[in-house]
């Protein structure tokens, strides 16, 4: 038996992919496996919850806004107390702003030079760069529209990245009135670069025929919040799984009872560990998290436009759950779109200029659930406290981590479809690597871990021989 | 009056006065750092080293070294910046200093003194002690992790508000800050609770509680307020 290695390029954090080979030279099993470890939950230990926002946010430079959120989130259950409404608001309009500028980065920046420029296009020009030069009005856009979702970041945050404005009880500091305009001017420029996208993706849908089939195309579930009639959310709800059929297996869940629904399973080739929905078992209970499952579990986006597009994206699948990760990217587009409506609707309310946006109390509960949808998708963050706020337990469950059984079974399906003999062939090795980066993995936060970012992909034969190796 | 120069220039001075004192009044910077005005000085920091250039370079606290006639004072050269910095890169690899998330970070004296002193990276190795918070009071944090044994809030305690309950314990690099003869804070019944130990503090190690990453802002010339007309404590 032979088995390829392969390095990922082009995602947050780095991982490997084999490939093992049986008699026939036929692809018997491949793996995505997460190579980095961190310990962020054994180093947290022994700080206190008020001090969680500012060490979580520093899992990740990407979306640092997510465990900002989550940990504040988890914060305020400890506090038991009401956060001002306006901080919630506030916290919105920062989430809306991180889903804009973390989407805008994984469909421009990191994965439009695959479907744009081709998989077999030399890596030299696989890239941000190569899409700079061939199509600079794309690259243009893509720039201009993750730096509006990092301005409204900085503008409520103070800082693009790991702004430690989102606190305990609510917020550190409100927002004024020339910020809020700020906002409000970026708004239509932004909305016009994601209508042009998308008209753009929707194009090239009929060309991609072939990356949607075999990009890990396969039932399972789909898990996210939604609000309680059902529209897409972001912050608050409750936890709803869909099937293929995009049937409700569960809906109403309490997110900070997760543990009654999902379960961890550990294997020993990845320090990335396997949740599964507990009812189903292992590894039957797979199930997909991020903007393919959001717009999977909702019944609407609950914005004009988006739900125009939201229509066209089901109709690909008869109304049923749209279940090719490679339309993930999609999902991406329709969510920007979504945000940006979203922050154009409440952009004018009153009450985010609030004064009062943060409720001061002690400790009243020794144990917290934060639960929030990040970019990649739902994020759990769980605090036990002693009586002084002194963090003794933490348990993160990172949006990545939902998605590594599914990612495990797109890298089977990619490589049966395409691996042709022997030897690691670029386009080959691109389409392995563009499987993964559909998910736009964070590796890095997944494992709440650290480094530099290569992936690496190994084939091995039959006697355990090492037939090939690509090291990125 | 005693005349003295310092980095060259003529200087008249009362006696009595030291070094620090000095050099402040005539628009001289000497980095400090266990030194807050108000309180009496110790000189145990040594980031105020200056160099007595007639007393064959020999290196004194300016702090806590009073002036005397004759004397020619260095406070700027590469002899000065090398030991300085060496004194702070040891303040900081010896406990866990992690700016990053500090409840202090933008307002810390320790972190303005490595910019200041351009210290972009230590050279020593960190010991990275585990060390534990004290959350038992009501509205104060203390973690040692960021203490610098500066004895400030030792000082407050008993020099300005008069409780006695800080103090140290441990010899040594073991040396820690200790309230109420090394109880937890929060059973002391000495403290008031007047807050002058959390505002002495040169770092996040004194904070007040709730505080979150880079809030909690420090007013030491609180001290110099509360005794500007009081005697000098001998």
């Amino acid at each position: 038996m032979e088995t390829i290695r392969i390095p990922v390029t082009r995602i947050e954090g780095h991982g490997l992919i084999t490939i093992k080979l049986d008699e026939g030279g036929k692809v018997k099993e491949a793996k995505f496996h997460v190579t980095e470890v961190r310990g962020f939950e054994r180093f947290c230990r022994g700080r206190t919850f008020w001090e969680m926002p500012g060490i979580t946010a520093r899992i990740c430079g990407i979306c640092p806004i997510s465990h900002l959120l989550c940990s504040a989130k988890a914060g305020d259950a400890i506090l038991a107390v009401r956060v001002p409404e306006a901080a919630h608001k506030l916290r919105r309009l920062m989430n809306l702003g991180q889903i804009v500028q973390s989407h805008a980065l994984s469909f421009f920046h990191l994965s439009a030079a695959d479907f744009l420029l081709g998989w077999d296009e030399d890596p030299a020009k696989r890239n941000i760069f190569g899409l700079v030069e061939r199509y600079p009005e794309i690259a243009r856009d893509g720039i201009r529209l993750r730096a509006f979702g990092q301005r409204v970041i900085e503008l409520l945050g103070g800082r693009k990245i790991h702004p430690a404005w989102a606190v305990p009880g609510g917020v550190e500091y409100p927002l004024d009135e020339e910020r809020r305009d700020e906002i409000k001017r970026g708004l239509p420029e932004a909305k016009g670069i994601i209508t042009r996208t998308i008209s753009l993706f929707e194009e090239n849908l009929p060309r991609l025929r072939e990356e949607i089939k075999t990009f890990g195309d396969f039932p399972s579930l789909f898990m996210s919040l939604v609000a309680d009639d059902g529209t897409w959310e972001h912050y608050a709800g409750r936890i709803r799984f869909v099937d293929a059929e995009r049937v409700i297996v569960a809906d109403g869940l309490d997110p900070a009872r997760y543990y009654e629904y999902l379960a961890e399973a550990v294997e020993p080739w990845s320090f990335l560990k396997f949740p599964y929905y507990r009812e189903y078992g292992y590894p039957e209970g797979i199930y997909r998290v991020g903007p393919l499952a959001r717009l999977n579990t909702c019944e609407r986006m609950g914005t004009p436009l988006a739900d125009e597009v939201l229509q066209r994206f089901r109709a690909l699948y008869d109304g049923k759950a749209v279940t090719s990760s490679f339309l993930y990217h999609y999902a991406r587009l329709i969510e920007i779109l979504g945000a940006l409506e979203r922050i154009e609707r409440m952009i004018d309310d009153p009450e985010l200029l609030s004064p009062r946006v943060k409720a001061d109390a002690g400790v009243n509960e020794l144990e917290g659930v934060g639960v929030h949808e990040a970019p990649r998708g739902t994020l759990f963050h769980h605090y036990r406290v002693d009586e002084n706020g002194v963090i003794q337990w933490v348990n993160l469950i990172v949006s990545t981590g939902h998605n590594n059984l599914a990612m495990n079974k797109t890298v089977q399906q990619i490589a049966a479809h395409y691996l042709d003999g022997r030897k690691l062939t670029e386009g080959f090795l691109n389409r392995l690597e563009g499987g993964i980066r559909a998910y736009d993995p964070c590796l890095s936060c997944s494992v709440h871990a650290a480094g530099t970012m290569p992936l690496v992909v190994k084939l091995i034969g039959p006697d355990g021989e090492e037939l090939d190796e690509a090291v990125r | 009056m005693i005349a003295l120069k310092i980095d060259g220039k003529e200087i008249q001075a009362r006696p009595g006065q030291t070094i620090l004192e000095v050099a402040r009044e005539h628009g001289i910077r000497i980095p400090t750092l266990c030194y807050l005005e108000g309180l009496s000085p110790r000189g145990s920091c040594r980031m105020c080293l200056v160099e007595v250039a007639n007393w064959r370079g020999k290196l004194v606290p300016a702090c806590a070294t009073e002036v005397q006639e004759g004397m020619e004072i260095v406070t700027q050269s590469e002899r000065l910046r090398r030991v300085r910095r060496l004194v702070l890169e040891m303040l900081f690899v010896e406990r866990n200093h992690i700016c990053a998330f500090c409840v202090a970070s933008g307002h810390c004296e320790l972190q303005d003194l490595a910019v200041e002193l351009g210290m972009d990276h230590v050279t020593l190795p960190y010991r990275y002690p585990g060390l534990s918070m004290d959350l038992t009071h009501e509205d104060y944090g203390l973690d040692h992790n960021r203490c610098v044994l500066c004895g400030r809030c030792v000082r407050a305690c008993s020099e300005v508000e008069g409780a006695f309950t800080w103090g140290f314990q441990g010899r040594g690099i073991e040396t820690m800050v200790a309230p109420a003869l090394g109880a937890p804070w929060g059973a002391s019944d000495t403290c008031t609770s007047c807050g002058k130990c959390v505002q002495a503090c040169p770092t996040g190690a004194l904070f007040e509680k709730g505080a979150s990453t880079a809030s909690q802002v420090k007013r030491p010339e609180i001290l110099e307020e509360v005794t500007e007309r009081r005697p000098r404590v001998p």
